[in-house]
């Protein structure tokens, strides 16, 4: 089984600020989306049970190694990044069309999508590309079930107050959830054999693409203002022991009606 | 010169804070307070590859060099001096004799459990009679003959033992005889931790690292076949000798990941801590503190570092060690001391942790040569003369 990884990666969390074009700063340090290793980490476990590879799909600037070196020391087979300065300032169809004309050129049975990034708030690239690849779209998976024969994958999608089980014809493309389990920290021996990975760097004239269809100037939307969240009053922290802090609590809570 | 860790280097080093933070922080203080042996994060450490880092995948370990085995126990020490311990005395002094003097099958059948993290080494050197004088080793070996070359009866003890109890196979010096020259002849065995015989003693109520086990080992009438010498007859000194000139690169990391962390204490606090309408960094007498800890440890790091580098690199290090040893023991001390001076009285507070950053530290300038020892190590190397 093919299993291909999307991989974002994003400023370390906590560490977000916008550059002057109020877009999110990406010459900071970088590390992989969140939600991105918990699909990896499926993606891993799959291949490990079934036999297979994963392989890493990243676009994004030349800080995305570090994360992509992190991954492969995980587990997976070889990464492919994209980079190129004319990316710079995408907007989500501008990214969407560098993943989609990546994809064409790899072959997997399986997409994997983390559920959304730490820093953007889009969650469009994974259902877009479904869209724009003809895939079949499982969202919010908790489970992810390929059948024996490879020609099948079963899902179970999340939903308020339960789960419903979904199938659909591989390829397809796959979002996941935490609930698929916590992705494993890279062993040292994964981070010595990652030295020998490859890693495949391909630009926009790879991929057959126009520099102006991408990027700033090809950006569908434009960010106006950034605003920082307003402030909130100060928190009140108690200390006390669990018995009485309880009790101070509910006083609280009482003394604002909200119980 | 490039003076940058590799990449290899770096996701060590950020997948150790990873771990360290996430999954060894939160449960220090009860294995501090309790005095209890971290059963359970030891485990762990093993599938990652933590308990060999520095030696081949044929032997068991994670196939990396001493440089990354220098970060790791520095990561380790700066989050928990305990560990760091317990993993430089497995790693260095434990599997190192077996690295550097056993046998193809030695290696198989006890050094390729203890690279993996299934079984704990210890090192056992120490005796009530021969602390810094490691040659005056009391306990005795004597060869019985019978099928296979016999056994040795190991009779006498061993004192100060890190990770007593708690490992599998221990690695002990014995008298096996006496050189024409009346000086003793000493050998290295390889004991299994259930050896007949064979008994651990006491366990030390220490001033830090309470995490750690040290402890008294017994021979008594412990029958030892003779294929579990290590290395030649009467070459044991030599090799455990050998295996403190590396264990100094390990204990220096230990030191400066303690350092690291009082130092990371004090920035924090410093910036934090308000008195007289602003914060005590602004005041000389406190800031002068921190740049003293913060050029003290960056000094620090690039000797160890540099000591671990020579060694990888395969050349003379045993100066470099002993000196990297010595500074960065001195620089702990006195980087963990004044952490607790920038914090005021809440520094002597358990709570504020830098308290235990100095109880820890303070075994570095003593476990593996004291800081006098490496000064004649390092008096001798440099003025070669025989420094008494
Ligand atoms: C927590 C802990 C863990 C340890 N783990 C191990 C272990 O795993 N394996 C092991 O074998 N040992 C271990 N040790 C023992 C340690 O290596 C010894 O304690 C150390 O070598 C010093 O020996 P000593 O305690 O007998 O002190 P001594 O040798 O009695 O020293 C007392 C004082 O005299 C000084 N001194 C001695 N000789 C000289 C000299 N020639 N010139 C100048 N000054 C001198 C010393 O520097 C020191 O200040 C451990 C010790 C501790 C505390």
């Amino acid at each position: 089984m093919r299993i291909l990884v999307l991989l974002k990666a994003v400023p370390v969390v906590g560490t977000e600020r916008l550059d002057d074009a109020l877009r999110t700063d990406r010459s900071v340090a970088l590390e992989a989306n969140g939600n991105d290793e918990y699909v990896l980490e499926a993606a891993l476990k799959l291949t490990e049970a079934h036999g297979g590879e994963v392989t890493l799909l990243s676009v994004g600037p030349p800080g995305a190694m570090d994360p992509l070196r992190k991954a492969l020391a995980m587990g997976a087979t070889r990464a492919v990044h994209v980079a190129d300065e004319a990316m710079r300032g995408s907007c989500y169809v501008g990214t969407a069309r560098v993943l989609e004309a990546a994809l064409r050129r790899l072959e997997y049975d399986l997409v994997f999508a983390g559920a959304d990034t730490s820093d953007g708030q889009g969650g469009v690239i994974a259902p877009a590309l479904a869209a724009r690849l003809g895939l079949p779209y499982l969202s919010y998976a908790s489970r992810i079930e390929p059948a024996p024969d490879g020609r099948t994958v079963t899902i179970r999608r999340l939903r308020p107050g339960g789960y419903d089980v979904l199938e659909a014809p591989m390829p397809a493309l796959v979002m996941g959830t935490q609930v698929l389990g916590e992705p494993r920290y890279p062993s040292l021996r994964g981070i010595m054999q990652a030295r020998n990975k490859e890693i495949r760097t391909w630009t926009l004239a790879d991929l057959g693409l126009d520099a102006r269809s991408v990027g700033a100037g090809a950006a569908t939307t434009r960010v106006l203002r950034a605003e920082p969240p307003a402030q909130r009053a100060g928190a009140t922290i108690i200390r006390e022991a669990p018995e009485t802090a309880v009790a101070q609590v509910i006083d609280l809570l009482a003394a604002r009606r909200l119980i | 010169m490039d003076l940058d860790l590799s990449p290899e280097h770096s996701l060590l080093r950020d997948t150790l804070r990873d771990f360290l933070a996430n999954e060894v922080a939160p449960v220090i203080d009860e294995h501090e307070r309790a005095r209890r042996f971290p059963t359970e994060v030891v485990s762990k450490l093993g599938p990652m590859g933590l308990l060999g880092i520095p030696y081949p995948e044929e032997e068991g370990g994670a196939g990396l060099d001493t440089l990354a085995y220098a970060i790791a126990v520095e990561e380790i020490s700066r989050v928990w001096g305990s560990l760091g311990i317990i993993v430089a005395a497995h790693t260095s002094l434990g599997c190192g004799p077996l690295h550097v003097a056993g046998t193809p099958e030695q290696k198989e059948r006890y050094l390729v459990p203890m690279a993996q993290g299934k079984v704990i080494g210890a090192y056992g050197l120490t005796e009530p009679e021969a602390g810094s004088d490691s040659g005056g080793t009391r306990t005795t070996a004597t060869h019985q003959g019978g099928p296979d070359g016999g056994v040795w009866i190991l009779n006498g003890g061993k004192r100060f033992i890190t990770n007593a109890g708690q490992a599998g196979t221990y690695v002990v010096t014995a008298r096996t005889g006496t050189r024409e020259d009346g000086s003793a002849e000493i050998s290295a065995f390889i004991l299994d931790a259930d050896t007949p015989g064979f008994k651990v003693g006491r366990l030390e109520e220490k001033m830090g690292l309470h995490a750690s086990a040290t402890g008294e080992l017994f021979f008594e009438d412990c029958c030892v076949p003779a294929n579990q010498m290590l290395g030649p007859r009467g070459g044991g000194w030599r090799t455990f000798l050998q295996i403190l000139d590396g264990g100094r690169i390990s204990i220096g990391a230990m030191a400066l990941g303690l350092a690291q962390a009082a130092l990371d204490a004090s920035t924090i606090y410093a910036r934090e801590r308000r008195q007289f309408g602003r914060p005590i960094g602004s005041f000389q007498g406190v800031a002068f503190m921190v740049a003293d800890m913060a050029t003290d440890v960056e000094a620090a790091r690039q000797m160890v570092y540099r000591a671990a580098w020579l060694k990888d690199q395969g050349r003379d290090y045993g100066l470099a060690a002993a000196q990297a040893k010595l500074f960065a023991s001195e620089v702990s001390k006195r980087a963990t001391n004044d952490a607790i001076q920038v914090h005021g009285g809440y520094g002597y507070i358990e709570e504020y942790k830098v308290e235990r950053y100095l109880r820890d530290a303070k075994l570095t300038e003593l476990g593996e040569g004291t800081s006098q020892i490496q000064r004649l190590v390092i008096g001798r190397k440099v003025l070669d003369l025989r420094v008494v």
